[in-house]
């Protein structure tokens, strides 16, 4: 083990970018020290004399630089010797010993005091006490703080985590001289971006349910795309294909200057198929099938169809078909018997048809609409159906079930608040 | 005379058994090399999706075939999504995934949830009216793959429009639903798919059931096309 430290006061930023340059294992330790683990860079660099000016080189401001065997003899050691200093194994507390005893910055007030009182001055004074006694008077903190005197520290580094994010952006003006005002150069480019991405989420074991991209457009409002994935994903090539279909659909209104992608990372998606159970579309391919489907037929006109918990006729709402996340909620359902005799099944016209109707004595025998007309035969009715009224939006009307004459049988219904206009809903079939 | 007639008959009979016997000596002779059309006329014995309604089945001999095209034709108000919609109910319910391309956008969701479909597994794709869009809509569910019933609702569309579906679109289907497993069904005014489809059924209502002052039901009739021995069932649906 091989531990590096550069103490640069007032230049923390500086020292974490060079630390950065030889290792990816870096512990910060505010306000103006980074120690890292430099093991394995013998090869590279030679020994540990060469390795510490080769740091001290490249940092290019003035800092104290030490290597030794744990990170905090090196810590102490950048922080008591200035210029380079190696630490060699099993010699610390010996390179060490010269040093004030108040460099120890882990010690309390208290214990501060009490060692200045006892006339302790430095780190050898400190070392050479009987670590019996101090353990008697000190504790547990005496304890350790006469370890690091010692340069006996096996602790492990606490390295910078990095916050995942997964963003990658392009500025045009220095790949093409020129802005993207077609969909196909665009693609191109956001292929490159959603590579990098998904590499790099691949790299963390890590997928993806929501991707956004923005394009930063000249003189006009920024553009952006947002794919929400009921599933995590990681395929580049569906994830460009849903983008180029939403980009076709609703191209940017002014030539882009600049590509950003960002995606959000998650847990990839795990499950195990039963060897029983019917096969269901692959999510990713499912997704992007609907995004074609959606580019075919517009948004909002696929999707699953769930009813809203309301009277109000023809009342559902569209959201994504993710069969697999919602089998536990099936289970309920598929519990239940199914109704027997089948039901017979309303189909809707949407919207509902407006018809002109004949009454006479309180009950409709004619019809006449754009494509439905005839005698009507036998209608029953009126059922009022009303509700929402303290809504902006509430709805009021008679409902009538009618057969005409060529045996189709429709519902009818006249809304009380559009003046009594009569409507056919659907058709029972 | 009758000898003649019986002499002839017996010289038929021998003829039909040397060709018959050339025929299979010819294909074992030529199947060393060229195996797949004679493979090709084998068909494999299809599995079934049962629509609950006994009638149905009974008249079907199962239900729905798995991997195939059947097609449900009839007039307005004969049963047909009463039909399609059991069979929907017993496919969400068996887990599959299924398909409702709706070329006018006919689809109630409620009468769906009334006739026990598991919306959750079903994805609906309103066209707008669009017939085209409904057929290539199709196409694209049914090339991914994964769907264990697709329902193409064409019963609003008008004559002319389903007249003028080339017979190739309706080849391409059944060959995707053979390829991949899935129960596919037309609904439709008239037969469209022709040779191309395995199963037609062909409703028509008997008459609407009224009790007091509702609508209780429709007593319907459901004709298969293709299977010759039960020529005909009849079913009601309640509301």
């Amino acid at each position: 083990m091989l531990f590096a430290c550069i103490h640069a006061p007032g230049n923390l930023a500086l020292a974490v970018e060079c630390a950065r340059g030889f290792s990816p294992y870096i512990e910060e330790d505010p306000p103006d020290t980074v120690v890292f683990d430099v093991r394995g860079l013998e090869s590279l660099y030679g020994p540990p004399g060469q390795l510490a000016r080769e740091i001290d080189r490249r940092i290019g401001v003035k800092a104290s630089i030490a290597i030794a065997a744990n990170p905090d003899a090196a810590i102490y050691a950048a922080h008591g010797f200035p210029g380079v200093t190696v630490v060699a194994p099993g010699r610390e507390a010996e390179t060490l010993a010269p040093l004030p005893v108040n460099l120890l910055r882990e010690a309390s007030s208290q214990t501060a005091e009490l060692l200045h009182l006892w006339g302790v001055r430095t780190f050898a004074e400190f070392a050479q006490l009987p670590p019996a006694g101090v353990a008697a008077r000190i504790g547990d903190e005496g304890v350790l703080l006469q370890r690091l005197a010692r340069g006996e520290s096996h602790r492990q580094l606490r390295p910078i985590v990095d916050p995942l994010e997964f963003q990658e952006e392009i500025e045009l003006d220095g790949f093409l001289n020129d802005v993207v005002e077609s969909i196909e150069p665009l693609a191109f480019l956001v292929s490159r971006l959603l590579n990098e991405v998904c590499a790099r989420l691949a790299a963390h074991s890590l997928a993806t349910n929501e991707i956004h991209l923005r394009l930063l457009l000249e003189r006009a409002p920024d553009h952006t795309v947002t794919l929400k994935l009921p599933v995590p994903m990681l395929d580049a090539r569906a994830f460009l294909k849903m983008l180029h279909l939403d980009l076709n659909a609703r191209p940017p209104a002014a030539p882009v200057l600049k590509v950003s992608l960002k995606a959000e990372p998650v847990k990839p998606r795990r499950t195990q198929h039963g060897l029983f159970v019917p096969s269901s579309p692959e999510p990713e391919k499912l997704e992007l099938t609907i995004a074609r489907l959606r580019h075919l037929v517009g948004e909002g006109h696929v999707g699953s169809p769930e009813l809203l918990n309301t009277h109000r006729p023809d009342s559902f709402r569209m959201h994504s078909l993710a069969p697999d996340s919602r089998r536990a909620g099936n289970l309920a359902i598929a519990g239940l018997p199914l109704p027997a005799p089948p039901r017979l099944c309303l189909r809707r016209f949407r919207p509902p048809r407006l018809a002109q109707v004949i009454v006479v004595n309180h009950q409709p025998v004619r019809i006449a609409s754009q494509s439905i007309s005839g005698r009507i035969v036998m209608a029953k009715g009126p059922w009022r159906t009303s509700g929402e009224w303290w809504e902006r939006d509430p709805w009021n009307r008679d409902e009538w079930d009618v057969a005409l004459e060529s045996g189709a049988i429709y519902r009818l219904f006249q809304d009380v608040r559009a003046g009594g206009r009569w409507f056919i809903e659907g058709s029972y079939d | 005379m009758r000898r003649k007639i019986c002499q002839s008959r017996v010289a038929n009979g021998e003829q039909k058994e040397n060709m018959a016997a050339a025929a299979i000596q010819l294909r074992a002779e030529l199947r060393s090399r060229f195996d797949v059309p004679f493979e090709a006329g084998k068909r494999r014995e299809k599995k079934q999706i049962p629509t609950g309604i006994p009638a149905i089945d009974r008249l079907t001999q199962g239900g729905i075939p798995i991997g195939a095209l059947t097609e449900i034709c009839g007039a307005e108000s004969t049963g047909r999504t009463t039909l399609i919609f059991a069979l929907l109910a017993h496919a969400t319910r068996r887990g599959y995934c299924c398909a409702w391309i709706d070329t006018a956008g006919a689809f109630d969701p409620a009468s769906a949830v009334e006739a026990g479909v598991d919306l959750a597994r079903v994805l609906w794709v309103n066209c707008g009216g669009n017939a085209q869009h409904a057929l290539k809509s199709t196409d694209l569910l049914i090339q991914g793959g994964g769907f264990g019933l697709v329902v193409l609702d064409m019963a609003d569309t008008p004559d002319a429009i389903e007249r003028r579906i080339p017979l190739a679109s309706w080849f391409r289907l059944r060959h995707a639903a053979e390829r991949t497993g899935a129960a596919l069904v037309a609904i439709a005014r008239q037969v469209n798919a022709r040779s191309c489809s395995e199963l037609q059924i062909e409703m028509s209502a008997k008459k609407p059931l009224w009790i007091g002052k509702l609508l209780h039901g429709l007593l319907a009739q459901a004709m298969s096309r293709k299977h010759y021995r039960c020529d005909t069932a009849e079913f009601s649906a309640v509301r």
